[in-house]
């Protein structure tokens, strides 16, 4: 696993709070320290770009695109259509969203995302990937055995259903529009949303149905 | 090149590992490294296509065992210093040279709103003529690049269909080079699973790979 990295390495150079710098921490303030006096790069725009996706984007954008699909035919259709444009029409586009593909799950067809080169993501609507979507174990194994992964999951998908693998090669971001949860008759567009998840839109989980 | 980011179908690498409630970024570094690459690709330091070339170069060993952020770390730095953009000294000392030329940065805070709505199209508005409709079988090349390559080597030599074509794109092998957008069609092609895994793999299930004309064969 990638994300423990220890940056705990007994560098010499002194943290404010006393603890030791690691080599990433270095290097980093470094590399900004001279882009920055070089004037290439202003430290605020570094600054707005970390706080809007901190707070800003996320997978709650992708979640009101779900739900609006699945209370609006038409919307479905302009989303299954061209990602991008209807995407758009709620305000979401830009960068690793520039030209969006959605593929819909549907009681025969299950499909699930992946990056096997790298780890493309589509974020205006999703945000930034998890560690697992960009770990080693998940970019190898979804591809070749996407039934057993999707099972590690908590997925079991139906022999015959067909289950496509996307692998985003290219620049086309993908996001799954997933199957609307049984019994969710009647509910807003906004109480939709709020059990659409993450790894829903990445297709390694359902919407489960909202709790009695 | 066949790399070691190339990790489709690869064996050995163990369970897929989830924390729960993950943060954006782990490390307060990881943030600035992340908010550095706009302003960076912005400045001009690199296309999309050198930096993820740069990411493929590192050595295997070191791919495997650094973060994601890490990774983005050592691209900004390699290409920085490859196009002289910094020194090797400058880094150590974390400090531009005396006397250095100063720019004013194409990415200011108030533009980056705008920045993050409109992005950076890899989508060329040119009219290239498509070698492929939607329907045709196509045969993947068995080609090997040295260099940038968006042809992962589980498909090469794979019989598939096109599904969609996405329209006109750059292609990265020429672009990761500064050899030109090279603009042409990029399509959404289907595999079955069974033509790329073999005959164990489920007969219902498929994978769709992004690939460009020059990846292709008629069949």
């Amino acid at each position: 696993m990638t994300a423990g990295h220890d940056d705990h390495d007994g560098h010499e150079h002194a943290h404010p709070n006393g603890r030791p710098l690691s080599d990433p921490e270095l290097r980093v303030k470094a590399l900004e320290q001279v882009l920055v006096e070089k004037g290439l790069v202003d430290a605020a725009a570094v600054d707005a770009l970390i706080e809007t996706y901190e707070t800003r984007v996320g997978p709650h954008n992708g979640a009101r695109v779900v739900a609006r699909a699945w209370t609006d035919a038409d919307y479905k259709r302009r989303l299954l259509d061209n990602g991008t444009k209807a995407i758009a029409e709620l305000g979401y586009s830009g960068i690793q969203g520039e030209d969006m593909v959605v593929v819909e799950n549907t009681s025969t067809v299950h499909n699930v995302l992946v990056c096997t080169l790298c780890s493309c993501y589509p974020w205006p609507v999703l945000g930034l990937p998890p560690v697992w979507y960009k770990s080693a174990p998940y970019r190898s194994r979804v591809i070749i055995e996407p039934r057993k992964v999707l099972a590690e999951f908590g997925l079991k998908i139906a022999d015959e259903v067909e289950v496509r693998v996307w692998d985003s090669t290219a620049e086309l971001r993908y996001m799954v529009l997933p199957e609307r949860p049984a019994d969710t008759q009647g509910m807003s567009a906004d109480e939709l949303a709020a059990l659409v998840t993450r790894d829903a839109m990445i297709g390694v989980a359902r919407v489960a149905a909202p709790r009695a | 090149m066949n790399g070691i980011h190339d990790l489709g179908g690869m064996h050995g690498f163990g369970a897929v590992i989830r924390e729960r409630d993950e943060p954006n970024f782990h490390h307060a570094w990881e943030r600035r490294v992340f908010g550095l690459f706009a302003p960076s690709f912005a400045a001009g330091l690199f296309c999309v296509d050198e930096f993820r070339h740069a990411i493929e170069r590192m050595g295997a060993a070191e791919y495997l065992q650094s973060s994601y952020y890490e990774h983005w770390l050592h691209a900004i730095e390699t290409l920085a210093l490859e196009k002289d953009i910094v020194t090797a000294e400058e880094l150590r000392n974390g400090h531009a040279a005396s006397g250095s030329p100063r720019a004013t940065p194409a990415l200011a805070a108030a533009g980056v709103p705008a920045l993050v709505e409109t992005g950076a199209s890899a989508r060329v508005d040119t009219t290239v003529k498509a070698k492929f409709a939607e329907g045709d079988m196509v045969v993947v090349k068995n080609i090997h690049p040295v260099g940038h390559t968006r042809l992962p080597r589980y498909c090469r030599d794979k019989l598939g269909c096109i599904d969609r074509d996405h329209g006109v794109f750059v292609f990265p092998d020429s672009a990761a080079h500064g050899k030109g957008e090279k603009p042409q069609h990029c399509y959404s092609v289907y595999f079955s699973a069974q033509e790329l895994w073999g005959s164990k793999a489920s007969r219902n299930d498929s994978v769709y790979v992004d690939l460009w004309d020059d990846y292709l064969l008629p069949a």
